[in-house]
């Protein structure tokens, strides 16, 4: 459904996206995870042919976003990272505006309008003005406005930025029911982990503008070799000595805590408090989280909040 | 038959992103209010005050009468001009964004946008013609249809001169300063408040290369019966400049950065 080779954008002396080579097949939910800065939102917006690559190619169904980007602007859809609908106009004259613009034929329109409509839940308020919609309803109507033409290919930039948590877990409802009903390929750009998690098929981890994991969530955390165990222990030398046990793969010392990274939480924390007196002992399964750290040796760090955001907290 | 439907695709666009700056424009009655009440202070201060210091300004003819044409002008200058700051808006709250990424040729933008400019330029004009009549321009239906057309190359000349310079901003601070370089000069220079014939050398030179000057000029001649030019020489010129900003407009749009 989507083939980039070798994309590369260079701002100055800047790469956000370097050497880029992904394939997204049909009908999967693709999630691009990375930190702020790290490429993603330069990506969409070259496969969505708002940025001319540096160098290097792409093909969205089938067509060539440079030379072909007429095509590929008709046959995708694409949420922004902010709100993007005029909010003096209300949730149907947008959606109606839209229709025009992307060629729906006229005896269709209201029937697709109200389609949409009932898919993102804004029936009840689509005569109101989009100004008196709250930010969760905002970030619905563009999914909506989006879906308009039936594109083959969906891109949604960020779609719960800014949102709290309960409307973050509507979007996701909503996001999970487009995939059912419209059958529609989806990739979703995203710097929250659970948000990947919970929604997508695959996952790329994207640093410094370079794809450094690829795989299913499942399958990256599988990645890391099984769980961790975090125990807090008085016992001399417990360090080295637990490093022997023959069921711990790896031993990091850590805040006073020795962390252990063993296959079976479960099994192994039992027998492993045979051999040391702990005070304290947890244990966790990997989150995308723990991959992200891994991979990049950074926490994804939530550092968006400056001024493109408090703008729209006020819609929260 | 494949072109037919192309050009009806096109308009059905044009139309969408028309109606959509027309219902905006009437959802935000102070913007009308506002823009209108100026004109009208010019029109009765400095038409009245100005005509009773100096009353020999146009011989055989009223001050304020001799302005109110240029106060037409002046009415769709300023808001032709101002409209290029909805561009910045638009691109502010990205909803330019989310045009440029459908599958709408940027010349269809551009008319689109600049028709619903227009509209807003001419339902002002309407109220101030309204104005005329009742103090005293003596309309007729020849003259209302020379008014009428100076009206509309005016206002697309002038709407697409503002949407190309906004086009090239990212602030709205910086479209202020069009207004000081552009719509200042362009209002002053027209002839708007004073007669072309006996200006010093330098202020004649200027005032001949202002587009304003012979929409101005055709607006008096129309209401009027007076002015500088002959009427067809000031609807030539300004076919002239309309189709140049206008061409200026879409090559600016063209050439316009969607992030």
């Amino acid at each position: 459904m989507i083939k980039i080779r070798n994309l590369v954008k260079k701002y100055g002396n800047l790469t956000a996206v370097d050497n880029l080579t992904l394939d997204i097949n049909e009908n999967e939910v693709f999630g691009l995870l990375g930190s702020n800065g790290a490429g993603k939102t330069t990506t969409i917006h070259m496969l969505a042919t708002l940025l001319r690559p540096t160098s290097g190619s792409a093909t969205v169904n089938g067509y060539d976003i440079v030379s072909q980007s007429a095509k590929v602007r008709a046959s995708i859809g694409i949420v922004f990272q902010a709100p993007s609908s005029d909010d003096m106009l209300t949730g149907y004259e947008n959606l109606q505006l839209h229709s025009m613009l992307y060629s729906v034929p006229r005896h269709a329109r209201r029937q697709r309008i109200d389609e949409v409509l009932e898919l993102v839940g804004l029936t009840d308020r689509k005569h109101d003005q989009v100004k008196t919609y709250s930010g969760g309803m905002r970030r619905r109507l563009e999914i909506a406005r989006g879906l308009l033409h039936k594109p083959k290919v969906m891109f949604l930039d960020e779609p719960t930025l800014g949102l709290d948590p309960a409307s973050r877990e509507t979007m996701w409802k909503y996001v999970k029911r487009l995939v059912e009903e419209e059958k529609v390929t989806i990739i979703l750009t995203t710097h929250y982990m659970e948000e990947a998690d919970m929604l997508c098929d695959r996952v790329g981890i994207i640093d410094k503008g370079r794809i450094v994991a690829l795989d299913t969530p499942t399958g990256l955390k599988a990645g890391l070799g099984g769980d961790i165990i975090r125990i807090k222990t008085k016992t001399p030398n417990a360090g080295k000595m637990v490093a022997q046990l023959d069921f711990v793969h790896k031993v990091e010392q850590s805040d006073g805590f020795l962390v252990l990274s063993v296959k079976d939480a479960k099994k192994a924390l039992p027998m492993l408090l045979q051999h040391v007196e702990a005070e304290s002992a947890e244990f966790a399964s990997p989150t995308l989280n723990d991959v992200f750290i891994q991979i990049t040796g950074r926490n994804i760090k939530e550092q968006a909040e400056g001024g493109f955001m408090e703008r729209y907290a006020k819609y929260d | 038959m494949q072109s037919t439907i192309s050009v009806e695709d096109h308009l059905t666009k044009i139309y969408a992103l028309w109606l959509r700056e027309f219902k905006v424009f009437m959802r935000e009655k102070s913007r009308l209010v506002a823009s209108t009440f100026t004109p009208i202070l010019w029109l009765f201060v400095i038409g009245s005050g100005l005509g009773a210091a100096n009353p020999s300004t146009a011989p055989g003819v009223e001050y304020q009468l001799f302005i109110f044409p240029g106060i037409v002008a002046m009415s769709i200058i300023f808001s032709s001009v101002f409209f290029g700051s909805y561009i910045i808006w638009d691109r502010k709250f990205d909803f330019l964004k989310s045009v440029m990424v459908a599958p709408v040729s940027r010349g269809s933008v551009f008319v689109g946008k600049t028709l619903g400019g227009m509209t807003t330029s001419l339902i002002q004009a309407a109220i101030l013609l309204a104005i005329g009549a009742a103090i005293g321009i003596p309309f007729t239906p020849l003259s209302l249809v020379q008014v009428v057309a100076t009206i509309l190359l005016m206002s697309f000349g002038l709407t697409s001169l503002g949407l190309a310079l906004g086009s090239y901003m990212y602030s709205l601070e910086g479209f202020q300063m069009i207004v000081s370089f552009v719509v200042f000069p362009l209002f002053f220079l027209s002839g708007a408040l004073f007669p072309l014939d006996n200006l010093p050398g330098w202020l004649g030179i200027l005032t001949a290369a202002d587009p304003a000057t012979y929409g101005v000029d055709a607006l008096r001649h129309a209401m009027l019966g007076v002015g500088s030019n002959s009427i067809g020489f000031d609807g030539a010129v300004l076919v002239g400049y309309t189709a140049a900003l206008g061409a200026f407009g879409i090559f600016s749009f063209k050439r316009m950065k969607a992030v």
